[in-house]
């Protein structure tokens, strides 16, 4: 099995789990739409769309942390990940499988939630909507490695955002910017280089974190 | 306050947290002594590991010396 | 061991004079600074410190390399120790800071002291750190989770920096600056002797603490090899 059909494999086992589950999609869409309507009455009036923007941010970090938090449960549950650890195929691949996973329920959220973000506050250009993008990016392929570092410990859910949230600092940084900077593109540039830098991390040090 | 008010405030909170540091040290290695001293009281409650293996060298049969691990 | 444990007390001597001479260097000899006053002398101890939890934390992800690279577990306790170390020095980096800060500009925070946010970035992730190191069960792979949570955070250090000054752009631009190096001859020996105290510091004090932690480890062997 070549390194891709194994992550895609990977990948579609985790879909098909949550298509036949419908446990973390619906819980993202309904928890970021719910923190929208609680950031309409948490925003004082005259805010202005800056402060909007930076909201969105936190909506879409605690959205992830959500379902980061999720991430490895079914493997829990059912001791899957000791079987997937010893599978002859690299074991970054089940971190890659798992953040492309993540990725896509987030995706699938956020494809309801931006445009009622631009609905109900501020519209979005083309800059922000890449910023989400590769934000998103970032966020999950830390995350899922924070995440399973978290899955062995004994106050995962507890531990997961206290991992998470000082390295999604940069990613908020550039995010923001990308969408209210007057030049976007520096911001999208650091984007790029934080996914970079930490995707290359994060993919070369999975295996020491699973491994007994 | 004025700017030397500051200053021995800023060189105090330095001084005072190494301080408090080194005590923590200090308590932590009390409390490795106390358990260094059992420690040592259990090791003297029990029988010496020679005194025992001499025991089986001298009286019982083979089989049972052989089953006592090499202690030295 | 035992023959590395013989060199601590000269150098914990020598620090403890070098902390001395840096002190008098600091607060006696060097001139006072003409626009800050006598509270620019804060700055002797608060960038050594700074510079200092760096080290610190430089050397604990690099001892998690090791650990990763040879699976060796020693390397384990004189990373966690490394990094409790820096964490210290970056408490003790955003207090001092936070004395300056309201020294020279009447604030006890401020978000535009790219330095002050840097370190409450990092003490952040490493307190972070702490949690998942108590929150695993110890053993190889603890070692291996804390280990490569150390080496994200060197990365982390200059990513986080270069955030930082990213967010100027649109949040509000700079407005204290505190002035760059025209530092005089004595000025900058005086720096010099404090960063050198303090960084002599920290290693004695990581020597010490680290021959406690693997004291501690040993004897809970041997009460284990004893019961």
């Amino acid at each position: 099995m070549t390194y891709l059909a194994a992550v895609a494999a990977l990948t579609q086992k985790d879909l098909r789990v949550e298509l036949r589950a419908r446990e973390t999609l619906p819980a993202l869409l309904l928890f970021v739409l719910s923190t929208l309507v609680v950031f309409h009455f948490a925003l004082p009036e005259g805010a202005g769309e800056g402060a909007a923007y930076g909201l969105l941010w936190v909506a879409i970090v605690f959205t992830a942390l959500l379902g980061l938090a999720r991430a490895w449960v079914p493997e829990q549950e059912h001791r899957v990940l000791d079987g997937l650890v010893l599978a002859p195929c690299d074991r970054s691949a089940i971190w890659l499988g798992k953040t492309l996973a993540v990725l896509a329920f987030l995706l699938a959220a956020q494809a309801v939630a931006l445009p009622a973000f631009a609905l109900f506050f501020a519209p979005l250009d083309g800059a922000a909507l890449a910023g989400v993008l590769l934000a998103d990016l970032g966020i999950c392929a830390v995350g899922s490695l924070m995440s399973a570092m978290a899955a062995a410990g004994r106050a995962r859910e507890l531990l997961l955002p206290l991992l998470v949230l000082p390295l999604a600092i940069p990613l908020v940084v550039g995010g923001v910017g990308s969408a209210v900077a007057p030049e976007p593109d520096r911001h999208l540039l650091f984007l790029v280089l934080y996914d970079g830098l930490f995707g290359v991390l994060s993919w070369a040090s999975f295996e020491y974190v699973v491994t007994e | 306050m004025s700017g030397g008010e500051y200053l021995a405030a800023a060189y105090a909170v330095v001084f005072a947290v190494v301080l408090g540091y080194v005590a923590i040290i200090a308590a932590k290695l009390q409390r490795l002594q106390r358990e260094t001293r059992k420690l040592l009281e259990l090791a003297r409650a029990q029988p010496g590991e020679e005194r025992r293996s001499a025991v089986y060298a001298g009286g019982v049969s083979e089989a049972t010396a052989s089953e006592e691990p090499p202690s030295a | 061991m035992t023959a590395s444990l013989r060199s601590l007390p000269g150098l914990a001597l020598l620090a403890a004079v070098g902390m001395g001479a840096a002190l008098v260097l600091a607060l006696l000899v060097a001139p006072e600074d003409a626009d800050q006053g006598v509270s620019q002398r804060i700055f002797y101890i608060h960038v050594p410190v700074a510079l200092t939890a760096y080290l610190c934390f430089g050397l604990g992800a690099w001892k998690a390399l090791r650990l990763l690279w040879t699976g060796e577990q020693r390397y384990d306790l004189e990373s966690y120790v490394a990094i409790h170390q820096g964490t210290i020095f970056g408490l003790l980096t955003l207090v001092t800071g936070s004395i300056w800060a309201k020294a020279s500009w009447g604030v006890w925070w401020t978000w535009s002291s790219n330095q002050l946010v840097l370190f409450l970035v990092l003490v952040l992730f490493y307190c972070a750190y702490f949690m998942l190191r108590f929150s695993l069960e110890e053993g190889p792979r603890r070692a291996r989770s804390s280990a490569v949570y150390a080496l994200f955070g060197v990365v982390l250090i200059p990513v986080s920096f270069l955030a930082i000054r990213l967010a100027e752009d649109f949040i509000h631009p700079t407005v204290f600056t505190r002035e760059g190096p025209q530092m005089t001859g004595t000025m900058f020996a005086a720096f010099c002797a404090a960063w050198a105290a303090v960084t002599l510091l920290a290693y004695v004090l990581y020597r010490v603490e680290l021959a406690g932690k693997r004291l501690d480890a040993d004897l809970r062997e041997l009460r284990e090899a004893l019961q």
